[in-house]
């Protein structure tokens, strides 16, 4: 009898702590694997996304990307071409090391330097000077202004100085993975996991996970079986084909947010006859992207509100420019296009080509949610404008390289294709920039301008705003920028993807709109 | 047999060079890999810089012999994506994927044989019909339905099996493998049946046939007028002799499951070499899509020598010869 108590309090002393640890631990299936555990090595959400956890950048952003203190705890403009940073005091790295401004100094070396990187963090550290005034405050000095400052801060870890010349390998194998954030490093598998622990001592609170577990599962329907079966605790990137469903689980729950990408159409603007536009005879005819009524018609005949309920399944936004209009420096006058079928027929007959022509339009397949579906979808829309369509998707390793360099000569192969194009900073600057500005090497602007768009007045707002840092100036010559560029249908926008978690009801979700994943996100009801 | 060993060996290198070849300039064929490696957000001088820093930016024949140079040093070339050795990336995947070929293999000899067997020595009884039908499944449904089934019915809905991913790992003589933890059989058992499924059919077939031709030989009725038991003439009589073929078309069999798990490996998340080939290819990162078939033509000559061996001794009559056959 008293052994048999005995049994059975140890029976509930286990299954009590085996809770407890439990409660502590998040275990997360992600859509995607890092590349590397090295945070200056490849500037790609799937990294960033985990390096965030381990390794802080100066300046934070919040989930809606709005500007917050990070390792830097205040700052001051000096004069335009100067800033001033002051850094939290107190804080330590993983290893008991202090923190302070030769660690930024350490950063400022390595970071665009990394060796065999496929993309580093140059474009955010190039041309900003670094000068330490004392262990906590330093200064950046920039040539020209640069009002993007803190958003550039914002995208790159702070390494500790010891690991400035350790390599990818050493940070892979967690020997170098010393930062400040909430998570130390634990274990990294590649393809499989990553593994991290809570870091007590963070400046910023204890964080509320134990461990968390990242464990990459990038098949979407077992992704979601690994959801159900309780496998993991969260998922990232619900498929839309899911999702309605998962919201109506009871044991079960969702967020989602309106994300900063846009899906959108580009078109052909160098070419007087594109290869992928022909008469309805096969015959070759003059370009008739060139034309404003024809680029407007095919706006018009795409019913946005269409694609978001059925191809989309209701994950999407019908979209009117770079980005939701939430967001600063983008135009409140612009509304979605509205679907004008009969208007689109008569502004295509002002063109003359009352009887539409041949088209073959082109997209990648599996690089954006649903991207060969929007294409299909797309395609029937403008059959109905009387346009005789061909549908191409294209498998992304060899859609990017066509869309960007597959012509003759080394220009942008597709007459008129589907693109996806993310604002990482939160407003439209870079946008505008490469999207719509003149393709022009030497300037740098315009480098995913795959339609070869042009026109002087974006050219000249973008080149101004980009060097002016009173904020309500520069987001009015934005929003003018895009208003111009749009309502020229530089490029026909779609729609704005939603972001979806889904996660098991006990856990608390808060979505961000710029697609990261992390567990400071999440939390225990 | 040296000189068979040896023969081999040099028809394998022939293999590899002629298959480097194709690969190497087959993916270049696809794209250009910097557009989907850099950020989109780089200006053009700096996309061009990755372009240089990785030697994209030569010439694809200047690139290839800069490639075969360093094959020569016996380096195989870094990842683009990873920036880690090719060769590297691939062997720390290696022993997941060997796990799990083994363990379907396993399964395809334990359950093909006997039902195999059963169904040849009794062609008519309706559990042998039962197994037939079953085994045409196997040959025609397709891997990834059956495997999201499963997960579905094992996972989802009986909750019995993890639906994703590899178990604890333990350690056995110095091997790592998950295999001698519990976790680890709990993981491993749904995609290794599902990656064994054709192969369960294969056997079945292969089993019935032999065992059906091998029943009606002289030395069978011999051994059953010599007065031996039921038991000892299936076990050692007939089970023997439709071995040959079983053996052959398992051995090339089990190359075909380690060179190509992709769809299972992708579907349970297994962290297999599989799963990182479909990466590269979606990635264009040319260095691990070549060392990969560096590694499975070099594995496809190795098993195909074993099993030359292996046939010469379970049947006497074959012999092994230096001469060209």
């Amino acid at each position: 009898m008293k052994l048999a108590m005995k049994r059975a309090l140890l029976a509930t002393c286990a299954v009590a702590y085996a809770t407890f640890a439990l409660a502590q631990d998040i275990r997360i299936g992600t859509s995607s694997e890092p590349t590397s555990m090295d945070p200056h090595f490849h500037n790609l959400t799937p990294n960033n996304q985990i390096m965030a956890h381990i390794f802080e950048p100066l300046i934070s952003m919040d989930a809606k990307q709005t500007i917050r203190p990070g390792l830097a705890e205040s700052w001051k403009v000096i004069d335009d071409t100067t800033w001033e940073f002051k850094l939290r005091a107190g804080v330590k790295f993983h290893d008991g090391s202090d923190f302070g401004v030769d660690d930024v100094i350490a950063t400022w070396a390595r970071a665009p330097e990394v060796p065999k990187s496929p993309s580093n963090f140059s474009a955010y550290i190039r041309g900003k000077t670094i000068e330490k005034v004392d262990d906590l405050t330093f200064r950046i000095k920039t040539a020209g202004p640069e009002p993007l400052m803190l958003n550039h801060l914002a995208q790159f870890g702070i390494i500790s100085r010891k690991n400035k010349d350790m390599t990818t390998e050493d940070y892979n194998s967690g020997k170098a993975a010393s930062g400040t954030g909430p998570f130390k490093f634990s274990e990294y598998v590649a393809g499989d996991r990553v593994v991290l622990t809570r870091n007590d001592t963070h400046w910023g609170g204890k964080p509320t996970w134990g461990k968390v577990t990242f464990k990459s599962i990038k098949s979407d329907p077992t992704r979601v079986a690994a959801l159900l079966s309780g496998d993991v605790d969260v998922i990232e990137n619900v498929p839309t084909a899911d999702a309605q469903r998962i919201k109506k689980d009871a044991r079960l729950t969702t967020a989602s947010a309106l994300s900063n990408r846009v899906i959108y159409f580009h078109l052909d603007r160098h070419r007087d006859t594109t290869p992928f536009i022909k008469g309805k005879d096969g015959a070759d005819i003059k370009n008739p992207l060139y034309d404003l009524r024809v680029r407007q018609a095919l706006s018009k005949a795409l019913n946005r509100p269409a694609i978001v309920e059925r191809v989309m399944e209701g994950e999407a936004e019908p979209a009117s420019q770079f980005i939701p209009e939430s967001y600063a420096g983008t135009s409140k006058n612009l509304k979605p296009t509205a679907y004008d079928l009969d208007g689109a027929k008569k502004l295509l007959a002002e063109a003359g080509l009352p009887n539409g022509f041949k088209i073959t339009i082109h997209g990648p397949n599996g690089r954006y949610t649903n991207d060969a579906k929007i294409l299909e979808a797309a395609g029937q829309m403008w059959a109905r404008l009387g346009l005789d369509v061909s549908v191409e998707a294209i498998p992304a390793a060899n859609f990017f390289s066509r869309a960007s360099t597959g012509g003759a000569g080394g220009v942008p192969e597709f007459s008129l294709f589907l693109v996806g194009w993310s604002a990482g900073t939160g407003e439209p600057s870079d946008s505008v920039k490469a999207l719509t500005t003149t393709f022009d090497r030497s300037k740098g602007t315009g480098s995913a301008n795959r339609g070869r768009y042009s026109n002087p007045k974006v050219d000249e707002l973008l080149l101004a705003a980009i060097r002016t840092v009173d904020n309500a100036k520069r987001n009015a010559m934005l929003a003018e920028a895009t208003e111009i560029a749009m309502n020229d249908v530089a490029i026909i926008p779609i729609h704005y993807p939603l972001n979806t978690w889904a996660a098991k009801k006990e856990f608390t979700i808060t979505p961000r709109s710029d697609e990261y994943t992390l567990a400071t996100s999440f939390g225990r009801k | 047999m040296l000189a068979f060993i040896l023969r081999r060996a040099g028809q394998g290198l022939l293999v590899i060079l002629a298959m480097v070849v194709i690969v190497f300039f087959g993916v270049n064929v696809v794209g250009d890999p910097v557009w989907i490696l850099v950020s989109p957000d780089m200006t053009q001088d700096q996309i061009a810089e990755v372009s240089r820093s990785l030697g994209l930016d030569r010439p694809i024949w200047e690139q290839f012999f800069h490639f075969v140079g360093g094959i020569l040093q016996g380096d195989l070339g870094r990842s683009f994506v990873h920036g880690t050795p090719a060769i590297r990336l691939i062997l720390d995947r290696m022993p997941a994927t060997i796990e799990l070929a083994l363990v379907a293999l396993f399964l395809a000899v334990i359950l093909g044989i006997p039902l195999g067997l059963f169904a040849g020595l009794k062609p008519d009884h309706p559990l042998s019909r039962g197994v037939m039908a079953v085994s045409i499944l196997g040959f025609s449904l397709p891997t990834f339905w059956v495997g999201l089934m499963l997960i579905m019915v094992f996972a989802v809905m009986l909750g019995w099996l993890p639906a994703t991913g590899r178990g604890d790992l333990g350690s056995f003589f110095g091997i790592t493998t998950s295999l001698v933890t519990l976790d680890g059989w709990s993981h491993i058992l749904m995609p290794a049946f599902n990656l064994a499924l054709l192969k369960i059919s294969l056997v079945i077939r292969l089993a019935r046939a032999g065992t059906r031709e091998v029943s009606l030989q002289d030395y069978i009725k011999f051994a059953r007028a010599k007065g031996l038991s039921r038991s000892r003439i299936i076990g050692v009589h007939v089970l023997k002799n439709i071995l040959i073929p079983i053996v052959t078309v398992l051995g090339l069999e089990f190359g075909s499951l380690v060179a190509f798990s992709v769809v299972t490996e992708t579907i349970f998340a297994w962290p297999g070499m599989g799963k990182l080939l479909l990466e590269a290819i979606q990635r264009l990162d040319r260095p691990v899509i070549v060392a990969y078939v560096i590694i499975v033509v070099v594995l496809f000559v190795v098993i195909n020598l074993i099993v030359d061996i292996l046939y010469s001794l379970l049947d006497p009559r074959v012999r092994l010869s230096g001469a060209p056959a």
